[in-house]
């Protein structure tokens, strides 16, 4: 093959990498619109676009972050991709397969940890397999393996009113992984802790991503924890929700045990992405 | 001379008293049982100055129920009550937890039942004794029916509002996680509706002991009920006292045991509601 053939179908290759590679994006969202019914006065519309027209791809075992101010439709579109909100327009695609109701497959992690609360630790994060009619020691089994990925050994009888939110949601993150899910949904997981449990958590669960290679849609209106965690950040605004700008961060893999708070990457990629979100559309 | 300062008349009265009230308070139990026994050495001086036809004495009442129960008349008679009491509470309480989960979940149904029941509940039940009577007989089918009648609303109405009150939160997880609608219901809606349901069983308890009685109040035949009226109309006061006794002490070690059974089923919404 031709230098100049080679280099033009590499060009290729960048612009719409996955496809041109023959390789199927893990996620694919495509033109995804949802409207929501709202009270008007009369001779305002009365729909509010939540999402107009989102479209982005996400790879296998990529941990990418939906980043916003609140309204700008961000956690609907993670409930669009867990199968709990019909989308009005476009399509939710995971490994060839549309998304139209919950999935086995898609598990979630919810802000305010969604546990059980009379079940116990080790019951809460069996949830899913005793949903799947896995029997009680199997299934047990399973749990105690992700119960010592996220540090909760010895927490097994415990309550999740016995556990600090740092903890419950070290539950809600152990329940999920349960499944081996190809993609794990996380709704502001770490928004309702306190600074300090959210940097050690954000720390483990990074730790924890890099292990399993599991492909993660995470979404936070924290800058810094947009920029901390993921791979890429896509960039949405509100009224209507769009996808404005899709930033790869800057810090790699790497950025896993490292302090990258402090690199000067670190400080400059959060001044523009506060600059991108403030602008008005 | 001693250097102390001197004292006001009042302060050594005042530091004696100041340890007894704290104590008492600490120790709870020193002001309930000083109180019964004064009670108790009250009404045996009082009633012995008083004609045993209007008033027995403690000590009369404990002779009578050595005599009901070594001639079998307490021991028939409680037999006699607690078997269409059990059966009733039984039947209040599966039948009242069927009927609330029935109607909180289809709502055509509790569009039909609406009507009957708040009607039936807004009729004071002893108002239906007569006419249950009536259709039932005087037998165990009637006595039943009437402690039916007046216990099984408050199971009905708490396992109706507890799982009518599930957080959307709580089904939102089953939904995410995939769960069929009746593993929702038997491993969500159900464990979360176990407070309220609990809470309505202590009440259906309590019910359930009126309904018994009111019920051989009127049939009249047999049972503590039945021991009360008969005694009354023969005037045996001291005797009349035990079977109200025996009532008593069964209400309170059933609802103590429901209590018990209820806090160890709810135990984790009480701390849930501490914490938050």
């Amino acid at each position: 093959m031709a230098p100049a053939a080679a280099a033009r179908l590499t060009a290729l290759a960048c612009d719409h990498e996955t496809e041109a590679l023959g390789v199927r994006p893990m996620v694919a969202v495509d033109r995804v619109t949802k409207r929501f019914k709202v009270r008007a006065r009369p001779g305002e519309p009365d729909t509010m676009v939540a999402l107009d027209g989102v479209s982005f791809d996400v790879r296998e075992g990529e941990l990418v972050s939906l980043l916003g101010a609140s309204g700008c439709g961000k956690t609907t579109l993670l409930r669009i991709l867990a199968g709990l909100v019909p989308l009005d327009d476009g399509s939710v695609v995971v490994q060839g397969v549309p998304v139209k109701a919950p999935r086995r497959d898609l598990c979630m992690v919810f802000q305010n940890f969604g546990l059980l609360p009379w079940r116990s630790v080790m019951d809460n994060i069996c949830f899913p397999l005793e949903l799947d009619g896995m029997g009680r020691a199997k299934r047990e089994q399973v749990a105690a393996r992700y119960i010592e990925i996220v540090g909760l050994d010895g927490f097994e009888r415990h309550y999740p009113h016995e556990l600090s939110g740092g903890m419950q949601q070290r539950v809600g993150i152990a329940r999920a992984l349960t499944r081996k899910p190809l993609v794990l949904l996380m709704d502001e997981p770490f928004a309702a802790l306190d600074a300090q449990t959210r940097e050690t958590l954000q720390e483990d669960f990074l730790r924890i991503w890099k292990d399993l290679r599991t492909t993660v849609i995470f979404v936070t209106h924290s800058i810094d924890e947009a920029l901390v965690m993921s791979d890429r950040v896509m960039i949405f605004t509100p009224r209507p929700g769009r996808l404005r700008r899709i930033v790869e961060s800057p810090l790699g893999v790497d950025r896993v045990d490292r302090d990258v708070r402090a690199l000067p990457e670190f400080a400059r990629y959060r001044q523009e992405i506060r600059q991108m979100l403030r602008e008005t559309p | 001379m001693s250097e102390a300062p001197l004292q006001a008349p009042g302060a050594v009265r005042a530091r004696t008293t100041a340890w007894v009230l704290p104590w008492l308070k600490a120790h709870p139990n020193v002001l309930r049982i000083s109180a019964v026994i004064v009670f108790f050495v009250y009404w045996e001086w009082a009633a012995r100055g008083m004609s045993p036809l209007f008033m027995a004495s403690p000590s009369a009442i404990f002779k009578a129920a050595w005599i009901i129960t070594a001639n079998g008349e307490l021991p028939k008679a409680f037999i006699a009550s607690m078997w269409p009491f059990a059966l009733g509470l039984l039947l209040s309480i599966v039948g009242g937890i069927i009927l609330g989960v029935l109607i909180a979940q289809f709502w055509f149904l509790e569009y039909i039942l609406d009507p009957f029941l708040n009607a039936l509940y807004a009729i004071p039940r002893v108002a239906l004794v007569p006419l249950i009577i009536l259709w039932a007989g005087l037998e165990t089918t009637g006595k039943v029916t009437i402690l039916v009648s007046i216990a099984i609303f408050p199971v009905i109405i708490n396992t109706y509002s507890g799982i009518k009150d599930v957080r959307g939160s709580l089904l939102e997880i089953g939904k995410a996680y995939g769960a069929t609608d009746r593993q929702i219901f038997t491993k969500i809606i159900l464990p979360a509706s176990v407070p309220y349901i609990m809470a309505g069983v202590r009440l259906a308890v309590g019910l359930a002991i009126i309904g018994m009685i009111v019920a051989e109040f009127f049939t009249a035949i047999n049972g503590l009920g039945g021991l009360i009226v008969n005694y009354a109309n023969s005037f045996a006061t001291a005797k009349l006292f035990v079977p109200i006794i025996v009532i008593g002490l069964l209400g309170v070690g059933l609802t103590e045991f429901v209590m018990w059974l209820e806090r160890r089923l709810s135990r984790w919404r009480t701390l849930e509601r501490e914490r938050f």
